[in-house]
């Protein structure tokens, strides 16, 4: 291997004589692997912040969503048709081995009152306190409500950041009372700061009570389980009535109201509490397409669909929504490479060009060194491993500049970027073959020059 | 035996359809430590002659010896290494290498040589054979600060860093003023004299020929007189 060092200090020596034309030959060269590093870099950086976003919006999270109605061909959008119960959310928990953690979620959308300050929060969800779990929130100050609390649709709730703020400003919110529309609540915690979601809504202006709370007393859907007797006592003035009266639900009602004769003869069986969406966590990412199907399969059980009829319920998965942005992110840093890649070619063309000028204006040279007795093959190496040399010294004056480029993104612009140690490799590899490929035209051609005719050319 | 013999050679060139022959049959041979011109006008094979002489060429037919080995019968590789260990060159228009060293011009034929020579020796060498051409403080001066002869001068060096025995130069004073010839050709004689080295002299210069103990003079591709030497060293 002694052959290596002579021919690369005979290279470095026949650069060295023409300094700026080497250097200018080298600047394709640079720009190609700085451009590859840069963008790689950026690329890289860009990729992850996107999957992290939406890892903390729930890439495991499954949406259940009551299908849409439909009349005479007629459709009425999704979750029209009110199709999911609580016990629903209760049997995927039970016998769907994947799903970590179910919440059932009521939605509601009023005013909130505290003392002399009133609001109307984007988000109140009536739920279980396993909803913290799905969405990974933490309480920051208080408690999250209790199994009994959820079951006996106690008046307590949490609130969000922008809410305690709204309402209570400095003081603490905890202990406070509330009232959601006409119902009273006590605010038991106040949920960690979340900020707003990747489409800009703010998810901290948000309240949260147990569902069955929300339910009857917020909705204005009275607990038919738990009226059913009373409805009967009271003569002529049923409770769900009047209720509907004052607070006009916006929910279908599944069943034709009854006068209280009717109700008396014929006591209808408890109507079903219908639900807004149950969340499901699967424990893992590679989980989720065995727990779609599987919850589909237990739903259509449940909700007695026949074989060939459309679900009543839609199953949404924000991995769908994390692949397709991670999908993105690489077809973005896929065009970039691609964008690199022609720089890099381009700036081998350049080389090539340059050797093969360098080829013609040396023949007397390379004629010269035939004489005092180099071989074909002397020729041939000498002129490629100057190539090579130029290329590699290119790559990483490219590799630096590609670090600078992707460190000024990174400290103007505020992307993100990550090293790529991959990209350093590829780019010093793709240089080093840019070198041999297109020295190698150049350089045979050197070598394959007769030395008499070399040594008269002028 | 004679450094160098050569036995009916030919070199015919193929232009298209047509032959055109250069050498008729050439015999020729020198002995070790001569000093012989090679004279002719141009058109005459001279040329073609200094070629196959250098392993630059080879013949159509006939064959070729030098110093034992038959020329006439290797492939370009091997006349490559053949040319590195036996000849040295010396041209008319010196061809150096612009923007390098002396020094470095001269030790620029060790990094073909086999086998090959350590880089310490190779500069111990190329600083004593500037020394010997008389450029001891000029090593580290560019082609482009040295006067012809100068340059002259360090091509010669450059021509005998391998220890050849035969020293090829071609029209080697061509390019130079008559006072600076004179030195040169006083090199030449110096170096034939002093050190045993046998040296052709190609040229069409009757008074640069003056210099060889024997002129070899070629003539429509056959040589005229004085093929071979009769081993006398002319007094000077």
């Amino acid at each position: 291997m002694k052959v290596i060092p002579g021919s690369v200090k005979l290279a470095f020596r026949a650069l060295r004589r023409n300094v700026l034309r080497s250097a200018l030959t080298t600047l394709g060269i640079v720009i190609g692997v700085g451009a590859v590093i840069a963008m790689v870099e950026i690329g890289q950086g860009s990729k992850r912040a996107v999957a992290e976003s939406i890892q903390s919006l729930g890439a495991n999270n499954l949406l259940v969503m009551p299908g849409q109605a439909a009349s005479g061909g007629v459709s009425f959008g999704g979750g029209t048709q009110p199709t999911l119960t609580p016990d629903d959310a209760e049997a995927i928990e039970r016998e769907i081995p994947a799903a970590a953690a179910v919440a059932p979620v009521v939605r509601a959308r009023t005013q909130i009152v505290a003392g002399n300050k009133n609001w109307v929060p984007l988000y109140i969800y009536g739920t279980s306190a396993e909803f913290l779990e799905v969405r990974d929130w933490p309480v920051a100050d208080g408690r999250a409500f209790t199994a009994q609390e959820v079951s006996g649709s106690a008046g307590v709730c949490m609130i969000g950041t922008t809410v305690a703020r709204e309402l209570f400003g400095d003081e603490p919110a905890v202990g406070q009372m509330i009232r959601v529309n006409a119902a009273p609540m006590r605010v038991i915690g106040v949920l960690a700061r979340k900020g707003a979601n990747t489409f800009g809504a703010d998810q901290d202006d948000i309240v949260l009570a147990p569902w069955r709370t929300i339910k009857f007393k917020v909705s204005g859907q009275s607990a038919q389980t738990a009226n059913q007797s009373a409805a009967g006592t009271q003569s002529g003035q049923p409770t769900q009535a009047s209720s509907s009266a004052r607070f006009p639900s916006q929910q279908p009602s599944p069943y034709p109201l009854q006068s209280a004769s009717q109700l008396a003869n014929y006591p209808a069986p408890p109507p079903p509490t219908f639900i807004d969406q149950i969340l499901v966590k699967v424990g893992s990412e590679a989980d989720v397409p065995a727990a779609m199907k599987q919850i589909t399969t237990l739903l259509r059980e449940r909700h007695r669909i026949r074989a060939g009829q459309p679900d009543d319920f839609n199953i949404r998965d924000t991995a769908e929504l994390s692949q397709a942005a991670v999908a993105t992110s690489r077809l973005m840093s896929g065009l970039l490479l691609a964008v690199a890649l022609i720089s890099l070619v381009v700036g081998g063309v350049g080389i090539m060009n340059i050797m093969l000028v360098s080829v013609t204006e040396r023949t007397r040279e390379i004629g010269l060194r035939m004489a005092v007795g180099a071989r074909p093959g002397d020729i041939l190496r000498q002129f490629l491993t100057e190539a090579v040399m130029l290329c590699l010294i290119g790559g990483a004056m490219g590799v630096l500049f590609g670090w600078l480029g992707s460190w000024g993104v990174r400290a103007f612009l505020h992307w993100r970027t990550e090293p790529s140690l991959p990209a350093v490799l590829a780019a010093v590899g793709v240089s080093a073959f840019v070198g041999v490929a297109f020295g190698f035209y150049p350089a045979w051609k050197a070598s394959r020059l007769d030395p008499i005719d070399a040594l008269r050319y002028e | 035996m004679e450094l160098i013999t050569l036995d009916d050679v030919h070199k015919t060139y193929h232009l298209g359809d047509l032959d055109v022959p250069v050498l008729k049959g050439v015999s020729m041979s020198v002995g070790r430590g001569e000093l012989v011109a090679l004279m002719g006008a141009s058109g005459s094979g001279k040329s073609t002659l200094m070629n196959i002489l250098g392993c630059l060429d080879r013949p159509t037919s006939g064959r070729y010896w030098l110093d034992g080995d038959e020329v006439s019968r290797l492939a370009p590789e091997g006349r490559a290494v053949l040319r590195g260990r036996k000849i040295g060159f010396v041209f008319q228009n010196f061809n150096l290498l612009p923007r390098t060293s002396a020094l470095d011009n001269v030790m620029m034929p060790l990094a073909y040589a086999r086998p090959r020579v350590s880089d310490t020796e190779g500069r111990d060498r190329a600083r004593r054979l500037l020394d010997l051409v008389g450029l001891g403080d000029r090593m580290d001066h560019h082609p482009s600060q040295l006067s012809g002869g100068q340059q002259q001068r360090v091509a010669i060096a450059r021509a005998l860093i391998n220890e050849p025995p035969v020293l090829l130069a071609d029209e080697p004073t061509g390019n130079l003023d008559s006072k600076t010839s004179a030195e040169i050709l006083q090199m030449f004689r110096q170096l034939n004299e002093d050190e045993g080295l046998t040296i052709i002299l190609v040229t069409h210069d009757a008074e640069v020929a003056a210099t060889a103990q024997r002129v070899i003079r070629i003539r429509d591709g056959l040589i005229e007189a004085g093929a071979f030497g009769q081993r006398v060293r002319a007094a000077s």
